[in-house]
C-alpha cells in the first residue's frame, strides 16, 4: 500500500479557514490527507502543539494565517512567524524541519489553498513516513524531540520569541534599535544551548550519569557538557550525586 | 469540562448533516452517525437531511431533552456561516452557546474530495472524532455585557469634526466637541474659495459654525486638548484641559478628527514667503485681493511623492487648478503655468476643472522627479521631456503646492488613545476596506485629514461616516462582547512571573499591570486572538474556547495516541 501521510493543519479563522471554505465552494480538489484545527489566529498556535503532533507520529504540520499586513488581529501573524522560525531552528537539529510549513493564505485564495495543501502533502509524501509513526518508532529521536519541546517551552526561549519583535523592530527608551542579525545570533546560540541542556536533563531523568557518560550518550563534546551542567546546577536543575573514583555523578533535581 | 463536571457527566450528541446531496451524495452519513456513537462520551448520534432546517433544529432540541445532552456537535458545513444558528438553537434549550462545536465535513471535505469518497469518509470520521474530543473539553462561557454611556467626544473642530458632532448631537447623543485653537473651522478659516463651484470658504464655514453653536446636546470647548484617556468602549473617562483647567468627560465613543498641518517648504524651490509662496499663502492673497502678478508659475508635488514623503497629498492638484482659474478670472492677461508630475482630477467635477483650465490657456508642463525645475531669481528652467530640451520661463509669482502633513502632536494623542499611526504619522484605521472609519480599538473612530489628506467634500463624508459608526454603539444601552477571551485564572496566578511579554504582544492593549504589580486582562478589550497565551513565558494565560487541553485533545485523537 502506498504511503498516505497524516497532515495536520492549523488554520486561522479569518483568512486561511475562510480560504479553505472557498476552496470548497469553488470545488477545488486537493489531497484528502489534511485534518484541520481551527484557531482564531495563527499567532495562537503554541509551539508545543507542533512538537506534540510530531511526537505522536503526525507526518507533517502546516500553519496558515493571513498575509502580512492583513491579520484580523493586526499583528498576530507576525508573532506566528517568529514562533515558527524558532520551531524550525529546533527541528533542524533532528532533521524534522522539512515536516513543518508556514503559509499565508487569504480568504479569497481558495485555489491557492488547494495548491498549498497539495504541494505540502506531496512534499511529505516524498519525505516518507515520520520516523515517529507506526509501531517501530525511533526512540532516540523521540527523546530528542521531547528535550526540544521542553527547551522550546522554557521561560528563556519563550521570552526570546515573545520579545523579538519589540526588540528588533522598535526603538527602546534610549532610541536604540537592536539589529536583527545580532538578535538572530543570540537566539541561535540560546536555541543550541537549551537544546543540549534539555537533552542532558532528559538523559538524567532515567538515571544519574557522569559528564563523560553524558557526552558519549548524547554525542556532545565533554567540555560543552560540563559547561551546560554548571549552568543547570546554578538553575537548580541538576546537582552532584555521588563521586565514583574521581568522577562526579550528576543527578536530576 | 467545566469545574463542576466529572468526565462521566459529559453527554455529547452528534448530528451528521447530509446537506441534501452535498455531503450525503459523497459519503455515508448514516454510517458516520453510527461511528460517532462509538466515540467517548457520545450518548446520542443521528443523521439529518438538513440539520439547519426547522426539522433538523427541532430534532436537536428533542434529542437534547430526551438524552439530557450537555454538548452538541454538528458535522455539516462551516462555522463561519452556521455556528450562530446552532448556538442559538442549543441556547433555546437552556445550554450555554459555547458548549456547541462545529465539524466541517462539507466545505473542507466532501466538496474538495468528491472523487475520493472512501478517503473523504475516513477524513470525516477523523474530523468528527477530533471535534467531539474538543467538545468534551468545552466549558460554558458568558458573553461580556457592557453598559454604554450614550455620549461622544469629537476631537478636532474642523469641518470633519463639526460634521461628526452635528450628526451625533442631532441623533440625540450628548456630544463634546473639542478644538485646540481658539476658533472652530480648522483649515476652512484660511481658504478663499472651495472647489468645486467656487463656494466662498468663509461663508460656508460660518454657516457650519453657527449650526454647531445652535445645536442641542452639543458642547464646544475651544483651546482644549486631551490630557488623559482611560476605559474602553462605552465607558471612556477622559480628561481634557482648557486654559490649565481640567474637565472630566465620560463618553461611550470617541471620534478623532484632528485634521492635518501645512508644510513650510524651507529650502525648496527658493521659497521665501514673498514672491515664492505656497498655495495656502496664495489663498490669503486672493482673499485680500492682493495679486498683481503677470507671470505666475505653480509647481506641484513640492515636498511630496518623494523618498521623505512618499504619499500624494490628494488636494494640491485641485487647489492649483482652482487657484489658477481664479487668477485667470481676476487678471485675464496673466500667464499661468502649472509644472506638474502627474495630475489627479478624479470624477467629472474635478476633471472639468482641468478642461476649463486648458481652455483658458493655462499651460501645463510635466517635470520628472529626477529633473526638478530650477528656480532662479526671476525665471524657472524646466526640462520639457516632450521636446527633449530645457525651457526657461519668467515669473513674478511662484506658487508651491505643498502637501498636507501629519500634525506634530499626533503621536502624543495616539499614545493617549492607544491607537496606531502609519509611517507618515497620520492615524491608521483598522482596515482600509473592511473598517475604514474604525480603529482596531472598539469605540474609537476616525474621519477627515487626520487619516490622510482629503478635500472638504471627503472630510464631510468621512465625518458623517465616523459619526454613523459611533452611533452603532451609542444607540444601544448595552452591548455584548465575545466571551471567548484570554484570561489569567486564579489558579494560574502563581505561574505568572511578571515578565510582561503578554503586555507587549497584545495588539489591543487589553493587558496591563495593576498597582499591586499583578497582570490584569481587561476582557472587554480582549478580542480573543490568543497570541498572549501562545507567547506567555510560563504558560499561565488561558485562551478560553481554544484552551491548550482542547487543542491538544484534537491533535491526540487525530494522531491516535497521547503523549
Amino acid at each position: 500500500m502506498s504511503f498516505e501521510p497524516k497532515i495536520l493543519g492549523f488554520l486561522c479563522n479569518w483568512c486561511s479557514y475562510a480560504g479553505a471554505d472557498l476552496a470548497g465552494v469553488s470545488r477545488v480538489q486537493y489531497p484528502p490527507n489534511i485534518r484541520v484545527i481551527r484557531v482564531m489566529c495563527s499567532g495562537r498556535v503554541d509551539p508545543k502543539f507542533v512538537f506534540k503532533a510530531l511526537q505522536i507520529g503526525i507526518d507533517g504540520v502546516i500553519i496558515m494565517g493571513c498575509h502580512p499586513g492583513d491579520c484580523h488581529y493586526l499583528e498576530g501573524n507576525y508573532e506566528a512567524e517568529k514562533k515558527f522560525e524558532m520551531v524550525e531552528k529546533f527541528l533542524k537539529f533532528v532533521d524534522l524541519d522539512k515536516r513543518i510549513r508556514l503559509e499565508w493564505v487569504s480568504a479569497s485564495e481558495g485555489v491557492r489553498f488547494g495548491e498549498v495543501v497539495k504541494d505540502f502533502t506531496e512534499n511529505i509524501r516524498e519525505l516518507g513516513p515520520s520516523p515517529l509513526s507506526g509501531d517501530q518508532i525511533d526512540e532516540k529521536l523521540l527523546e530528542k524531540l521531547i528535550a526540544i519541546e521542553i527547551a522550546a517551552t522554557s521561560n528563556r526561549i519563550r521570552a526570546f520569541v515573545g520579545r523579538q519583535r519589540k526588540i528588533t523592530e522598535e526603538e527602546n527608551v534610549y532610541g536604540e534599535k537592536y539589529p536583527e542579525e545580532q538578535f538572530d545570533e543570540l537566539m541561535d546560540q540560546a536555541i543550541r544551548d537549551e537544546f543540549e541542556r534539555h537533552r542532558i536533563l532528559v538523559a538524567l531523568e532515567k538515571n544519574s550519569k557522569s559528564v563523560k557518560e553524558l557526552a558519549k550518550e548524547l554525542d556532545i563534546d565533554p567540555s560543552i557538557v560540563l559547561e551546560h551542567i554548571l549552568v543547570l546546577k546554578v538553575r537548580s536543575q541538576v546537582d552532584f550525586g555521588e563521586i565514583i573514583g574521581n568522577t562526579p555523578i550528576f543527578v536530576r533535581l | 469540562m467545566s469545574e463542576h463536571e466529572s468526565k462521566q457527566d459529559v453527554r455529547v450528541g452528534v448530528f451528521v448533516c447530509h446537506c441534501g446531496s452535498n455531503i450525503g451524495g459523497v459519503i455515508d452519513c448514516k454510517a458516520l452517525a453510527e461511528y460517532s456513537k462509538t466515540l467517548n462520551n457520545v450518548v446520542y448520534a443521528e443523521d439529518n437531511l438538513y440539520t439547519c432546517s426547522e426539522t433538523g433544529l427541532a430534532s436537536i432540541k428533542k434529542a437534547m431533552k430526551e438524552h439530557n445532552l450537555n454538548r452538541v456537535v454538528v458535522a455539516s458545513c462551516t462555522p463561519r456561516t452556521h455556528e450562530p444558528l446552532f448556538r442559538e438553537c442549543i441556547t433555546e434549550e437552556g445550554l450555554n452557546p459555547y458548549l456547541f462545536n462545529f465539524v466541517n465535513i462539507r466545505d473542507q471535505c466532501t466538496w474538495v474530495h468528491m472523487k475520493y469518497p472512501k478517503e473523504a469518509f475516513e477524513k470525516a470520521k477523523d474530523l468528527i472524532r477530533m471535534g467531539t474530543a474538543k467538545a468534551v473539553k468545552l466549558e460554558p462561557l458568558d458573553m461580556i455585557m457592557i453598559k454604554i454611556n450614550p455620549a461622544a467626544l469629537v476631537i478636532g473642530g474642523g469641518v470633519a469634526g463639526m460634521s461628526s458632532a452635528l450628526s451625533l448631537s442631532r441623533q440625540g447623543f450628548k456630544t463634546y466637541l473639542i478644538e485646540k485653537e481658539d476658533k472652530l473651522g480648522g483649515r476652512l478659516n484660511s481658504l478663499y474659495k472651495l472647489f468645486p463651484y467656487e463656494i466662498d470658504s468663509t461663508e460656508f464655514v460660518e454657516k457650519i459654525i453657527s449650526n454647531v453653536n445652535n445645536a442641542q446636546n452639543l458642547e464646544v470647548y475651544t483651546l482644549t486638548k486631551v490630557k488623559n484617556v482611560e476605559g474602553f468602549v462605552g465607558n471612556y473617562e477622559i480628561e481634557v484641559e482648557q486654559n490649565g483647567k481640567i474637565i472630566n468627560l465620560t463618553v461611550g465613543a470617541i471620534i478623532v478628527a484632528v485634521g492635518s498641518s501645512l508644510l513650510t517648504p524651507k529650502n525648496l524651490f527658493g521659497y521665501d514667503g514673498k514672491t515664492r509662496i505656497t498655495q495656502y499663502e496664495l489663498e490669503t492673497k486672493l482673499r485680500n485681493n492682493k495679486i498683481e502678478a503677470k507671470d505666475i508659475i505653480m509647481i506641484q508635488c513640492v515636498g511630496s511623492r518623494n523618498d521623505e514623503r512618499p504619499y500624494c497629498s490628494s488636494v494640491c492638484c485641485m487647489t492649483a487648478l482652482k487657484n489658477a482659474l481664479i487668477i485667470k478670472d481676476k487678471i485675464p492677461y496673466a500667464n499661468v503655468m502649472i509644472l506638474f508630475r502627474d495630475l489627479y482630477t478624479p470624477g467629472t467635477e474635478y476633471e472639468e476643472y482641468y478642461r476649463r483650465a486648458r481652455e483658458k490657456g493655462i499651460l501645463f508642463i510635466r517635470y520628472d522627479l529626477n529633473r526638478l525645475p530650477k528656480v532662479e531669481e526671476n525665471q524657472v528652467k524646466v526640462y520639457n521631456e516632450y521636446i527633449g530640451e530645457e525651457m526657461t520661463f519668467p515669473y513674478d509669482l511662484l506658487v508651491l503646492s505643498t502637501p498636507l502633513i501629519a500634525n506634530h502632536d499626533n503621536k502624543e494623542l495616539a499614545q493617549l488613545l492607544k491607537v496606531p499611526l502609519e509611517s507618515n504619522k497620520f492615524f491608521l484605521e483598522a482596515h482600509v476596506k473592511l473598517k475604514p472609519s474604525d480603529f482596531a480599538t472598539d469605540g474609537i473612530f476616525i474621519g477627515g485629514s487626520a487619516k490622510w489628506p482629503v478635500d472638504i467634500t471627503e472630510a464631510i463624508t468621512q465625518g458623517y461616516a465616523a459619526a454613523s459608526r459611533a452611533s452603532t454603539i451609542l444607540s444601544h444601552e448595552t452591548i455584548k462582547v465575545e466571551g471567548a477571551t484570554s484570561s489569567l485564572p486564579e489558579y494560574n496566578k502563581n505561574l505568572c512571573t511578571g515578565c510582561e511579554v503578554c503586555i507587549k504582544v497584545c495588539p489591543y492593549h487589553a493587558i496591563k499591570k495593576t498597582e499591586t504589580d499583578e497582570i490584569e486582562i481587561i476582557e472587554a478589550l480582549c478580542k480573543g486572538c490568543g497570541v498572549c497565551g501562545a507567547t506567555c513565558t510560563n504558560q499561565a494565560i488561558v485562551i478560553k474556547h481554544f484552551t491548550d487541553p482542547q487543542i491538544l485533545s484534537e491533535i491526540f485523537v487525530f494522531g491516535g495516541k497521547e503523549i
